[in-house]
């Protein structure tokens, strides 16, 4: 076992080849079901093109005249905040809980990763409630100045581009966090103390050592920080900020171009792609070794006095933001209707939530481990290509990813509705469109980014060599990736599993527009709650995902902690 | 290799639990008789009360998805296979979509034809309103004296920096700056647009019930809204802080001297492949028949369609609305036209100063 596996780095673009096994003779049959894999995931995407190639309807000298100059400023300064605003929390705290020990650190590296159990519209919904003239703040303020009109004092207003910034990279930043903490985990410490015996403070050496060399790990998580950025209509809708997302919906709904919108997505897209292309290219053909660290706890320099409080500070600071005020405006509501909690509806919603979730997790942990062993064994490029396409899925805004399903899969089952008809006599209605399948194709096309990046960085950490014994051993492809690699990679496909199941417990638009009748899932009843202004009630579904999401976050974090000395040393 | 792992066993019970979950996924549809299925843009809670009540009274038993964005495209994608019986949604614009997407059916009911009247239904019979809502004002019982209002007042400087509003790009208020159109042509209605652009208080986000808030909180002392939001506040027992909140504000019907108040409706219409039109065209019946519409009606804060219904009482008590007479179609006409003004004079920019 390898000391440390870096579960959580979403290896979306990384340059490391060590891994790669290339030239062994794959089996046919694997192959095969990547590649069907992979057209799995791009029929939704096609469809979004093809739907793309409709007709405008004339929205576009609209669009270039008004909408867009507006909506893409709007959209890239947001983005500009959340990188600023996500990595700085992120990485700051990602560095505090690795390398220094203060007071209440061990608690802090958990609470650090909760806020990822919470959706972002839900944040979003939380804060204006918390924040508003009847929130708690407020409040305060006018009974300590004895106020009564909100003309009469200034009090923090979220219904802007910084506010939305701020609350946006408090939910986001753990999946900077997540990556950066790992790899700071790994860095080797023997660079650090080269450092400052060279005469570089603990303080300087974040800047010109441990930074630059997480910087893949800091890229991929500002990059999915980035794509929920960009996807997300609902906390920026609660906002008021008018982004290219906005632009889409508006464009479908009220000016009735479904292609027009379907347009602006797919240059959305495009967009994020040369996001990608961008970094890679300025980290150019520089590699990234990451060499083992020494036991963790070891260097990590104490903190005393006003230090250790700066420390524990900071480190609160973010929790606080994403998990804390938002949770207690929730359980203010919630603690109102607690008999809510044991309501059929309720306990149904949360089974479909847990299972929608459930089988989504395990089948995008099968396609990942299938794309990236392939990809492993490849010898060409075509394995690899495919491996990359998985992530688009993931900058597409939810509703209109959904309708790339919808249509595909309606046509299909048409299809063979007609085809039963005419040979069997036996109409077989709509098999697929309008059930729970539906929903969970569309939250694994969605989340194969997140969970293939995991395996693939676990699969990577497993030296060639394993697989050229096994092979010489008479095992075949499939039977090493059995018997040899599975159960090396328990933990990275436990991690790989996780973060979908909680992705996917927190996904909303594709579930609306795909569930079977008489079908909620906490996100659905959520929304269902809140778009009657019926805040109160919503609060009890919500409340639930976070508990439920809680979980596996928790999980998560305990199988990626460190390992204990006696567990290492038994591989090379 | 073995490696202590304790969370094993957990992980390996939420696979169990995926493969079960993947089992147990629900059939496509379910299309035995004795069912209608509906479609519905509406809120289930908001529903809830007239399916009950339905199938109680017939035995049918009604099954329901609630939809949001895409509910059109979806029964267009599942073609002549939909399960959808009946569309119920709000909004005129949403009603003549689905009839110009071709999801609809003509439905030649005499029952449904008494109950509602002729410039609330489509004249193919598309699709049926089933109740009405008016888009008000909201104002502040200490701080607006007047008690009457137009629309067009709203550009009036004298409101500078008073008014609260929803984002422009909204249903609701695509759907009154449409009536704008229809009644004063896109060019005043443009120049209207910019003067209400100017007297917001804030750039517009949230819901017509936060606007309702602003009212209390003191932030704006006009506020545009349906009418249905100020009935949730005051009726909410769980809440009781939100009844101060509706009390703050008194509802002005805008315009009711002369044209009238604007109205849109919600309503419903048969799919085009329904699967059970018999079940489905007994469900419109009832949802047109006197005890539904009460019933809809007093649950939403809205208006009855179907003449000799009251409104609830709390709802009458807000004064008597004399609706604006313009065909809907027209409304439905304008909406892409009031959808490019909102963006050209930066309607959801805020007022500019």
């Amino acid at each position: 076992m390898t000391p440390q596996e870096p579960i959580l780095s979403f290896r979306i673009f990384s340059l490391r080849r060590r891994g790669r096994v290339r030239g062994l003779p794959g089996h046919a049959g694997l192959r095969l079901f990547a590649y069907l894999l992979t057209a799995l995931v791009l029929v939704p995407l096609v469809a979004v093109i093809v739907i793309a190639m409709g007709s405008s309807e004339g929205v576009w000298p609209h669009l270039v005249s008004t909408v867009l100059p507006r909506s893409v400023r709007i959209t890239l300064l947001l983005m500009a905040g959340v990188a600023v605003l996500s990595s700085t929390m992120g990485v700051v705290s990602a560095w505090l809980v690795t390398h220094f020990a203060f007071p209440g650190r061990r608690i802090l590296e958990v609470a650090l990763v909760l806020p990822f159990a919470m959706p972002l519209y839900i944040v979003a919904f939380a804060y204006i409630e918390f924040l508003d003239f009847t929130g708690p703040l407020q409040s305060a303020i006018r009974a300590i100045g004895g106020y009564t009109s909100v003309r009469e004092y200034w009090s923090p207003d979220v219904h802007n581009l910084p506010g939305a910034a701020l609350i946006m990279s408090s939910v986001l930043y753990p999946y900077v966090y997540m990556t950066t903490r790992l790899l700071f985990l790994m860095q080797s410490v023997t660079a650090l103390q080269v450092a400052q015996t060279l005469g570089c403070s603990r303080f300087s050496s974040f800047f010109r050592i441990a930074v630059p060399l997480a910087r893949p790990a800091i890229a991929i998580g500002v990059t999915l920080c980035l794509m929920e950025t960009l996807n997300d209509i609902g906390a920026v809708d609660f906002l008021g900020i008018r982004t290219l997302t906005f632009s889409v919906y508006d464009t479908w709904l009220n000016r009735g171009s479904l292609a027009g919108a379907a347009q602006i997505a797919t240059v959305m897209v495009g967009f994020v792609v040369l996001l990608i292309v961008a970094e890679r290219a300025a980290r150019g053909r520089q590699r990234y070794q990451v060499a083992r660290a020494e036991r963790g706890g070891q260097f990590r320099m104490e903190l005393n006095g006003w230090r250790a409080a700066g420390a524990a500070f900071l480190c609160a600071v973010p929790p606080l933001l994403g998990m804390g005020i938002p949770a207690f405006v929730l359980i203010g509501y919630a603690l109102r209707r607690l008999p809510a909690f044991a309501e059929p509806e309720l306990l149904a919603a949360a089974w479909h939530s847990v299972t929608v979730a459930a089988a989504t997790g395990t089948i995008t942990v099968i396609a990942g481990l299938v794309l990236a062993y392939c990809a492993r064994l490849a010898a060409g490029r075509l394995e690899h290509v495919a491996l990359k396409v998985a992530l688009i899925g993931y900058a597409v805004p939810g509703t209109v990813l959904a309708l790339g399903i919808l249509m595909p899969l309606a046509r299909l089952d048409n299809a063979v509705d007609a085809f039963m008809r005419s040979t069997f006599d036996l109409p077989t209605g709509l098999l697929i469109t309008g059930s729970a399948a539906a929903i969970v194709y569309a939250c694994s096309v969605r989340f194969l980014a997140v969970a293939q990046g995991t395996v693939e960085a676990g699969l990577a950490k497993i030296t060639s060599h394993l697989d050229m014994a096994a092979r010489t051993l008479g095992r075949t492809a499939q039977q090493t990736l059995i018997d040899v690699h599975l159960p090396l990679m328990k933990k990275a496909l436990g991690a790989a599993f996780l973060l979908v199941f909680v992705d996917s417990l927190k996904e909303l638009s594709a579930t609306l527009l795909l569930r079977p009748f008489n079908y909620d899932t906490l996100a659905t009843l959520v929304y269902s709650r809140a778009s009657r202004a019926a805040y109160g009630d919503a609060a009890v579904p919500a409340l639930l995902i976070v508990l439920v999401g809680l979980i596996p976050v928790i999980m998560l974090l305990r199988s990626a902690a460190p390992p204990l000395p006696q567990q290492r040393g038994e591989l090379p | 290799m073995h490696v202590p792992f304790r969370r094993n066993r957990a992980l390996r019970a939420f696979l169990l639990a995926g493969a079960l979950g993947a089992l147990s996924l629900p059939p496509a549809a379910a299309q035995e008789a004795g069912e209608v299925n509906i479609y519905s843009y509406r809120q289930p809670e908001l529903i809830a009360p007239i399916t009950e009540a339905f199938e109680k009274q017939t035995g049918i038993k009604v099954n329901t998805v609630f939809l949001s964005k895409g509910l059109e495209e979806r029964i267009q994608a599942e073609g002549a296979n939909s399960p959808a019986d009946v569309i119920m949604t709000v909004d005129i614009g949403r009603l003549q979509r689905a009839e110009d997407v071709g999801i609809t059916q003509q439905v030649e009911d005499e029952a449904l034809q008494d109950a509602i009247p002729q410039q609330y239904r489509d004249p193919d019979g598309n699709w049926f309103g089933l109740t009405t809502r008016s888009r008000v004002v909201f104002a502040s019982k200490d701080r607006v004296e007047q008690d009457e209002i137009t629309y067009e007042e709203l550009a009036d400087p004298k409101w500078k920096g008073r008014i609260c509003i929803r984002s422009g790009q909204h249903d609701y208020n695509i759907g009154l700056i449409a009536s704008m159109i229809a009644h004063h042509g896109e060019e005043a209605t443009e120049e209207w647009l910019r003067g209400l652009k100017n007297n917001l208080a804030r750039r517009p986000d949230g819901n017509d019930r936060a606007q309702a808030k602003a009212i209390f909180s003191g932030e704006c002392d006009l506020a545009i809204g349906n009418t249905y939001y100020v009935g949730v506040m005051a009726t909410n027992e769980k809440e009781p802080e939100q009844k101060q909140w509706a009390e703050a504000i008194k509802v002005l019907f805008p315009n009711n001297a002369d044209r009238g108040a604007h109205v849109n409706i919600s309503g419903m219409a048969m799919a085009k492949n329904a699967p059970h039109p018999q079940n489905a065209l007994k469900f419109m019946q009832f949802a047109a028949s006197e005890e539904a519409q009460a019933l809809y009606a007093e649950k939403n804060f809205e208006y009855p369609v179907k003449e000799g219904v009251p409104a609830s009482d709390l709802v009458g008590s807000w004064g008597e609305i004399n609706p604006d007479e313009l065909p809907l179609s027209k409304i439905a006409e304008y909406r892409k036209t009031a959808s490019e003004l909102v963006d050209k004079v930066g309607f959801d920019e805020g007022p500019s100063s």
